[in-house]
């Protein structure tokens, strides 16, 4: 238990850091582009958002440092990211319209990417030299293969050619948000084509890395004291091999579940998905710097929560990370 | 097994009385290609039932070799590729190793034939509690067995090496190498073998943790009866536990004989040398006396006798044929035993025709 408590008060300090750098970049930043947008909004946000804005971007002149430090981190605790300024809405409130979406395609494209990867790659691992390992080329050149060309085949194939899948949105759009079996449906139809593009370009790094580990860790000791000891063939392969060969995907796991929330920028432009990254995309090019911060300050969050994750699957599977000292 | 050699020689080994595992003539190569490493050749071994027969050789002689392929788990690019393993169980019926399908394979290894790798050191899986790990062997082959019981029975097994059975919920990281070791022998003990195969199982330990261990293996041996192929490149200690010792050179068995009569008479040059660069554990001092140069790169063996480059005592005939183990020529000996060396064998010195040389003194002591 000492262990992830420790790990815990490792991370609440670099919470802290990542937090604290984000309070000095726009005060460092040369110029002053958020009163002028302050400016220029006037009228359409409220003075109460004007002035969240101002301790945000450290607009104040005639505050002292330590005051702005203390305040803003009083509105971060209570949600406060500021306005948006493209939106004319609170930024937590596009934030949070967002992240579900984000979450929900590519979180799950990402968990079906690793499952599958990691259990082909375990079986052409603990068969290698046989046929199996035909299939390793294969997947390698749908991930050398560019995402950005491998979506956008996809969709000239699959929707434009064959019809099969919508082009681009996220559901009907004459559908009303709800649980119904409907709206989900829809849902799931919109998000097939973005995950399976998903998938095949994540796939192969899965395989690969998991086959290289199967490699590696079947010829240890242990496994081969695990065939002598007559286990089946079931139990050396999870039990011994797959099971110690899967420590190093657990870590590559976390971090890319970390990078779900930014990394799918390119994904959610060419489909115009509305997650996370395609607001991060219009945010940039409407200039939107209260959503721009709030969105990294919601990435930096969630790659430290994946690694607090991962530290504890990890703490879980490998004892000797447990160890003290 | 071919008792006459080719050239007459009615004399080999004498057939053990009663034995467990007999090899006969195994061959291993590694690498696939067209031009693979012929690292274990017609090698012959027999144990018998409650024997412990030492395996001693230089480092890269093909001791592991040998084991990893009697239990058939010879690594990639190891392949057999010839010879039997004939396993003789308790109620007299033999059966050939090499030839079981895997399911017969499976469910008689652990429960013939258990093994204790060189280096136990990784012999345990870091993720697992130990007696999960002594479970799993016992459970693979007694499916009715609850795991519960496995694991009582896993207790008494430490107990049986001399760890505390609250060591069951340890992780192998939380264990010293001399127990680590241990537990890797009361792994080996749990389906009550009749052969264990170890190799090396004192390499990695310091002195006193060697002798304790080799004790143990041999009061374990004598309160459970079960044979032990034990491979070192110690052959002193070899003399403290063994009954009987075959030296290994280049992929050969060269001698085969009696524990003491290796020691105190050995035939074949190379044990000679080898017993001479070791101290000796008890009795008189002697000059230690190193082998010189080094063993012979198994890719490059020509037709003659793998020691030629290094024995002292090499003829002309020794570049020509490569002997095969006879009985040696010396008056008296023990008719068990054997050595594969021309001066001990005359008639195939006449045979590609040169003239046999004497035994020298040294490998015709009394
Ligand atoms: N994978 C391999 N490919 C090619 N040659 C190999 C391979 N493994 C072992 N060998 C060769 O086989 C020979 C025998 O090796 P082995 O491990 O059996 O020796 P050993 O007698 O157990 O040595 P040690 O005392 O160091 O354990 C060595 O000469 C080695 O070079
Ligand atoms: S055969 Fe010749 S070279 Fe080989 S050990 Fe005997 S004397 Fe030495
Ligand atoms: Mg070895």
């Amino acid at each position: 238990m000492r262990f992830f408590l420790r790990r815990l008060g490792f991370y609440l300090i670099t919470f802290w850091a990542a937090v604290t750098i984000n309070f000095f970049i726009p005060r460092i930043m040369p110029g002053d582009p958020v009163s002028a947008l302050i400016a220029k909004n006037q009228g359409r946000i409220s003075p109460d958002a004007a002035e969240a804005l101002r301790t945000l971007f450290g607009l104040d002149e005639n505050m002292s440092l330590w005051d702005q430090y203390v305040q803003y981190w009083n509105l971060l605790l209570h949600g406060e990211l500021g306005t948006s300024f493209a939106y004319s809405a609170p930024v937590a409130d596009v934030i949070a319209g967002a992240i579900p979406w984000t979450i929900g395609l590519v979180g799950i494209a990402t968990i079906i990417s690793f499952t599958l990867g990691t259990l082909i790659g375990s079986g052409i691992g603990w068969r290698r030299g046989t046929w199996a390992d035909s299939l390793l080329p294969i997947s390698t050149f749908f991930s050398a293969v560019p995402y950005f060309w491998l979506a956008l085949i996809a969709i000239s194939v699959f929707s434009v050619t064959l019809g099969w899948f919508p082009a681009s949105g996220s559901y009907d759009r004459s559908l009303v948000p709800s649980f119904s079996w409907e709206f989900i449906s829809s849902v799931i139809y919109y998000g097939t084509l973005p995950a399976l593009t998903i998938v095949i370009s994540s796939i192969s790094g899965w395989i690969l890395g998991m086959r290289n580990m199967m490699v590696t860790v079947s010829s240890e000791d242990y496994v081969t004291v695990a065939q002598a000891k007559g286990v089946s063939e079931r139990t050396a392969l999870f039990g011994y091999s797959a099971r110690n060969a899967i420590l190093p995907q657990v870590s590559s796991f976390a971090l890319s579940l970390g990078f779900i929330v930014g990394g799918t920028l390119v994904m959610e432009i060419v489909f115009s998905y509305q997650g996370i990254g395609y607001y991060l995309f219009t945010a940039v090019a409407a200039k939107d710097y209260p959503l721009m911060q709030g969105i990294f300050l919601v990435i930096t969050v969630a790659v430290l929560f994946a690694n607090i994750v991962a530290d504890f699957i990890y703490g879980v599977l490998d004892p000797r990370t447990r160890q003290e000292g | 097994m071919t008792i006459a050699s080719p050239i007459g020689h009615p004399q080999r080994l004498a057939p053990a009385s009663d034995p467990v595992l007999e090899i006969k003539n195994l061959s291993v190569d590694y690498g696939y290609d067209d031009d693979p490493v012929h690292v274990l050749r017609q090698v012959s071994l027999t144990l018998g039932r409650g024997e412990v027969l030492g395996l001693a050789g230089e480092s890269g002689c093909g001791k592991s070799t040998l084991a990893y392929a009697a239990t058939r788990l010879l690594p990639p690019p190891g392949l057999i590729t010839g010879g039997e393993v004939l396993f003789t169980d308790r109620s007299g019926v033999k059966t050939d190793l090499l030839r079981l399908n895997d399911t017969q394979l499976r469910a008689s290894r652990w429960q013939d034939m258990a093994i204790v790798f060189q280096g136990a050191m990784n012999s345990l899986n870091p993720v697992y509690r130990i007696g999960r790990q002594i479970a799993d062997g016992i459970r693979a082959h007694e499916p009715k067995t609850s795991q519960k019981e496995a694991l009582e029975r896993a207790a008494e097994l430490l107990d049986l090496v001399g760890i505390s059975p609250d060591r069951l919920r340890s992780y192998p990281h939380e264990l010293s190498g001399g127990m680590r070791q241990r537990v890797m022998i009361a792994m080996a003990l749990a389906l009550d073998p009749q052969v264990l195969i170890m190799d090396e199982p004192t390499t990695a330990l310091d002195v006193v943790m060697q002798r304790q261990i080799v004790e143990q293996i041999a009061e374990l041996r004598d309160r459970l009866g079960f044979s032990v192929i034990f491979i070192t490149h110690d052959v002193s200690l070899l003399i403290e536990i063994a009954d009987r010792i075959a030296i290994m050179y280049a992929g050969e068995i060269v001698e085969d004989a009696a524990a003491l009569d290796v020691y105190n008479k050995p035939r074949h040059p190379y044990s000679s040398a080898l017993l001479h660069s070791f101290p000796p554990l008890r009795g008189p001092r002697r000059e230690l006396i190193g082998i010189p140069g080094s063993p012979p790169d198994l890719s490059r063996l020509g037709g003659g006798c793998p020691f030629a480059d290094r024995c002292a005592f090499a003829f002309d005939a020794c570049s020509k044929v490569n002997p095969e183990l006879v009985f040696p020529n010396v008056p008296g000996d023990d008719p068990r035993r054997s050595v594969a060396c021309l001066r001990h064998d005359p008639a195939a010195v006449r045979a590609v025709g040169e003239v046999p040389l004497p035994v020298p003194a040294e490998l015709s002591l009394s």
